[in-house]
């Protein structure tokens, strides 16, 4: 947990982007379909059934191969060289760079910072009593818990099972959850800060909320 | 009556402003005329009513209303297809409470009221209706079923039933049936609601039509707006009527002019080109009775019956009295319903008052009775609809039907007479050799050897005989012989699943030879051609296929069609989208009808239905089962309007005959299944399966997007989620069809069925 928070926020304000590294699938001749510095669309809708943006196509034994662009970004690094040839699997053709906006960072430091509780299957979620009355009264302060103690119930078919937290002692600093909510497998409960990191965490969220702009 | 004028001037200045935003309704906007300018002049009148002095107002008000008149009578004069559609929408034309209030004495509306009810664009109603014979009143029962537009409530969906309407429909159908009460539906929908929720659109429509189709009291239907699908669900009936302005489609004017003018989702559609498609598809009552999609026309006012139009609903009342008469003295003795239809006309020549009746007639029937008016009904939608081209001469016609006839007694003798007699033969030694009486052995197997000579043991295989594996395994096959023609191309294709499961690419040699289209990976169905079906499925050499004279033709003269057709005709060598014949699966023999995608992706009009419902008809006199496969079906075919519609009732009575007489009736759904067909005679049959990979539904996503305006999943129609919600009751894969349907074959069905 030794995190050096000054360097992390260095890090996003000299790049503040996401990098997601496209390489191809196997092989084939390439076509790329997508220009340097072009935004690209992940896919949309409902479902997400909706393709992104096309990206280039891989024609490997006469069946030319639409690859569509799973994130939103800006096309950068796109290697115009390999157009029209033949390549290997796994070689990066480009780069999609995702711009971070300010809640996308503060949540990235958040889970790198803190210890996350996640829910350990598809069920409904509550804070025990306790804890709910406890977290509307002491807003400014946090709750504070220690390891073993039983503050979450997962509701499942009628029944109730409390769960122990299992981190280290520390002060809940952010809920993932409104109560009652149905949370899937492995998604953010809620965060834990260490009481000793929590000033200056504050602090650091505080400096990106009033000077990163969007 | 100028006092009157000045007394009800408010009144009458309302009914002015009325008359004309209902000319702005029929012309499409008030642009037309300039009708906005003399709307703004009767507001005017309204607004500054006190101004005027009496001479002044009425003077304005004659003047109004001899331009409105002039008006109304030019309209009339010129009235367009798609102005009468206009009128069957607008919102001053009457709706299903009206009829209620001005036609029938009292009524009891069944199944709740207004908002709270399952569904509200479907109204059922226990309703009076009174007959004077000469001063004297009888009253009668029915039970009147119909959609409610809703006088522009949103909650009724403009009259689109929902399945949970429809199944209301036909729970209180039934009900009138138990009661022994005539049904009167009155039609006012543009178009079922598209929804596969459960008991889902076209499942329901299905099922309503199949018990439609042998209910035991006569129905007569009046039809003001009936849009395709959502009018069938309520209108299989004896008599059918119509307002002379109101339309019969098979689809919507827009709807049709945006598949033939091929218009991208969101786009709009060009008016011209509704205007066009709406005069191509005959949707007028006097085109429908022309194409005898209907009996009769109730003619209305030229503008059409609104609201307040009570002189239209006392003729209505008079003509539904009237067609229910009918209905009830067709199953009578033919000499009482000729004196009545004399009476009648001569009464009718004399005078057009329609109020009185000479007679008194009971509207409920004898057993007899009841069974003759089902077969008037089988008769009567047997005869329409027959809008399809024969290759034969007359002699060759003759021929057929000499050697249908000398058939049906050579099964009926060799299947019903002897067989009877065998079974009973069979069960008596039965009974008697389950006693247990050894000694009576002796006594018995003289006997059962005289039977057996008697009765030889059918050549066809038994059931013991089929499954035993020593001596033959119903999994050789001999599949090599043909190979899809798909398979000559070397290259390779992704399967759609790749991303989700990781299936490798496929080559397509090996894709669509030994694998038989199938992904080895996750089991994904690539499309394959009908004929791989034809040869791979049935037994060798056994495909025998019949009724090919019959050819899908153009009875609607639609501009451009026939071009299309002859096109689809030269492409497939073959006359229309359906292709009828006997087969047989490990020796079973079988009648199938095969509706394919590549003669106008499988569309159903009148060739089709017939050629339909002659298989139908020949596997119940060889008492074969009837599969049908329908390799893709993309509806009802647009070109051939109300007459394609009308082969959604008429297959499902020939299906409906079919199951009744104890046949084994299956539909096989593959690729893609929409629309008309699966909500109706494929969509009642009670075992529908479907293949890997198809789509199952009643409208295509489009469809559902621009009805509804609610987007549906990717998969909605997937053949996973139509077993979900119970509309199909399995899931084959394409190299189990085989052994699937033999073993399908083999327990499903009634003794009726000549193997067993």
């Amino acid at each position: 947990m030794d995190i050096n928070l000054n360097d992390l926020l260095r890090q996003y304000k000299s790049h503040p982007y996401e990098d997601h590294h496209i390489d191809t699938p196997h092989t084939g001749v390439v076509s790329f379909r997508v220009k340097e510095g072009q935004e690209v669309k992940g896919p949309s809708g409902q479902w997400l059934h909706r393709p992104g943006t096309l990206l280039y196509i891989l024609e490997r034994e006469k069946n030319p191969k639409k690859i569509t662009s799973s994130f939103t970004g800006k096309v950068a690094s796109l290697r115009t060289e390999l157009e029209g040839t033949f390549v290997q699997a796994g070689e990066r053709l480009l780069t999609i760079q995702h711009k971070l906006n300010r809640d996308e960072i503060i949540d990235r430091i958040l889970r790198k910072v803190l210890h996350i509780f996640r829910a350990p299957q598809r069920a409904r979620y509550f804070f025990t009593p306790e804890t709910v009355t406890f977290l509307e009264k002491e807003t400014e302060k946090g709750l504070s818990v220690s390891t073993g103690d039983e503050i979450i119930i997962m509701s499942l078919m009628k029944r109730d099972t409390f769960l122990p937290y299992d981190g280290p002692p520390g002060i809940i600093y952010k809920v993932y959850f409104q109560q009652g909510d149905l949370v899937e497998q492995d998604a953010p409960l809620f965060g834990v800060c260490l009481p000793e990191k929590l000033p200056f965490v504050q602090k650091v969220i505080q400096r990106i909320r009033t000077e990163w702009d969007d | 009556m100028d006092q009157k004028y000045i007394l009800d001037s408010g009144k009458y200045l309302a009914g002015l402003y009325d008359r004309i935003t209902y000319l702005g309704d029929i012309k499409g906007s008030l642009a037309w005329g300039r009708l906005d300018q003399l709307l703004e002049k009767v507001q005017e009148t309204r607004n500054n009513i006190f101004e005027f002095t009496e001479k002044e107002l009425l003077s304005r008000i004659r003047d109004l209303e001899d331009r409105i008149r002039f008006f109304e009578e030019r309209v009339a004069k010129t009235l367009r297809p798609i102005e009468i559609v206009n009128i069957a929408r607008s919102v001053q034309r009457f709706t299903l409470q009206d009829i209620l209030e001005n036609v029938y004495d009292s009524f009891t509306e069944l199944g709740g009221e207004g908002d709270c009810n399952i569904d509200p664009a479907v109204l059922v109603a226990r309703a009076t209706l009174t007959r004077r014979v000469k001063n004297r009143l009888y009253y009668h029962q029915v039970m009147v079923i119909g959609h409610e537009k809703g006088r522009g409530e949103e909650y009724r969906n403009g009259g689109s039933a929902k399945p949970w309407g429809n199944e209301k429909a036909l729970r209180y159908m039934k009900v009138a049936e138990t009661e022994g009460i005539p049904i009167h539906s009155y039609i006012f929908t543009p178009g079922a609601y598209p929804t596969e929720d459960y008991p889902g659109a076209a499942q329901q429509i299905a099922r309503n039509l199949f018990q439609m189709s042998r209910i035991r009291v006569p129905v007569v239907s009046f039809i003001s707006e009936g849009g395709s699908g959502g009018a069938e669900a309520i209108g299989l009936s004896d008599m059918r009527l119509m307002g002379s302005r109101g339309y019969y489609s098979v689809i919507s004017p827009e709807g049709a002019a945006a598949i033939e003018g091929r218009i991208k989702e969101g786009e709009k559609v060009p008016q011209e080109l509704v205007e066009h498609c709406a005069a191509q598809l005959r949707i007028t009552a006097r085109d429908n009775l022309i194409l005898k999609t209907i009996d009769r026309i109730i003619e209305e006012p030229p503008l059409g019956a609104r609201r307040d139009d009570f002189s239209f609903f006392r003729k209505l009342r008079y003509e539904m009295i009237r067609a229910t008469d009918e209905v009830v003295l067709k199953t009578k003795s033919l000499r009482a319903f000729r004196a009545y239809a004399l009476k009648r006309q001569a009464r009718e020549s004399r005078d057009s008052s329609c109020e009185d009746f000479d007679i008194h007639i009971k509207w409920s029937l004898s057993d007899t009775e009841k069974a003759r008016l089902l077969e008037c009904r089988s008769e009567k939608y047997r005869k329409i609809g027959k809008g399809f081209r024969q290759l034969r001469t007359s002699l060759g016609r003759k021929m057929e039907k000499a050697r249908d006839s000398l058939k049906q007694s050579y099964y009926d003798i060799r299947y019903g007479l002897l067989r009877h007699h065998s079974r009973s033969v069979q069960k008596i030694l039965e009974e008697v050799s389950s006693e247990g009486f050894i000694f009576l052995k002796t006594v018995t197997e003289p006997m059962r050897a005289a039977y057996d000579f008697v009765f030889p043991k059918p050549e066809s295989p038994s059931a013991t005989e089929v499954f035993d594996p020593f001596r033959r395994s119903i999994f050789v096959q001999d599949w090599e012989h043909y190979i899809s023609p798909l398979a000559n191309e070397d290259r390779t294709v992704t399967c759609p699943n790749a991303e989700k499961y990781g299936c490798r690419d496929l080559w397509v040699p090996d894709l669509y030879g030994e694998f038989c289209g199938v992904c080895p990976s996750c089991g994904h169905h690539f499309p394959l051609e009908y004929q791989w079906y034809l040869e791979n499925l049935f037994d060798k050499d056994s495909v025998k296929e019949f009724n090919s004279h019959i050819a899908s033709a153009n009875p609607l003269k639609f501009e451009g069609f026939d071009k299309k057709l002859k096109k689809a005709k030269k492409r497939t060598g073959r006359r229309s989208a359906i292709i009828t014949f006997d087969a047989a699966v490990h020796e079973i023999k079988l009648v199938v009808a095969m509706l394919y995608s590549d003669f106008r992706s499988g569309t159903v009009g009148c060739a089709e239905g017939e050629k339909f419902i002659r298989a139908c008809d020949r596997a119940r006199t060889t008492r074969r089962p009837f599969l049908a496969y329908i390799h893709t079906t993309g509806g009802i075919r647009i070109h051939e309007g109300t007459l394609g519609v009308i082969q959604m009732p008429r297959c499902t009575v020939a299906v409906r005959e079919y199951i009744d007489s104890g046949g084994l009736y299956m539909v096989v759904y593959d690729n893609n299944s929409y629309a008309g067909p699966v909500a109706s005679f494929l969509g009642c049959s009670p075992y529908q399966v479907g293949i890997r990979s198809s789509r199952i539904g009643f409208a295509g996503p489009r469809v559902i997007r621009e009805t509804t305006g609610a987007d549906v999943p990717p998969d909605y129609h997937s053949a996973k989620n139509a077993l979900k919600r119970g509309h199909i009751q399995g899931i084959w894969d394409r190299r189990d069809f085989r052994k699937n349907l033999f073993e399908a074959m083999m327990t499903m069905g009634s003794p009726h069925l000549y193997y067993k």
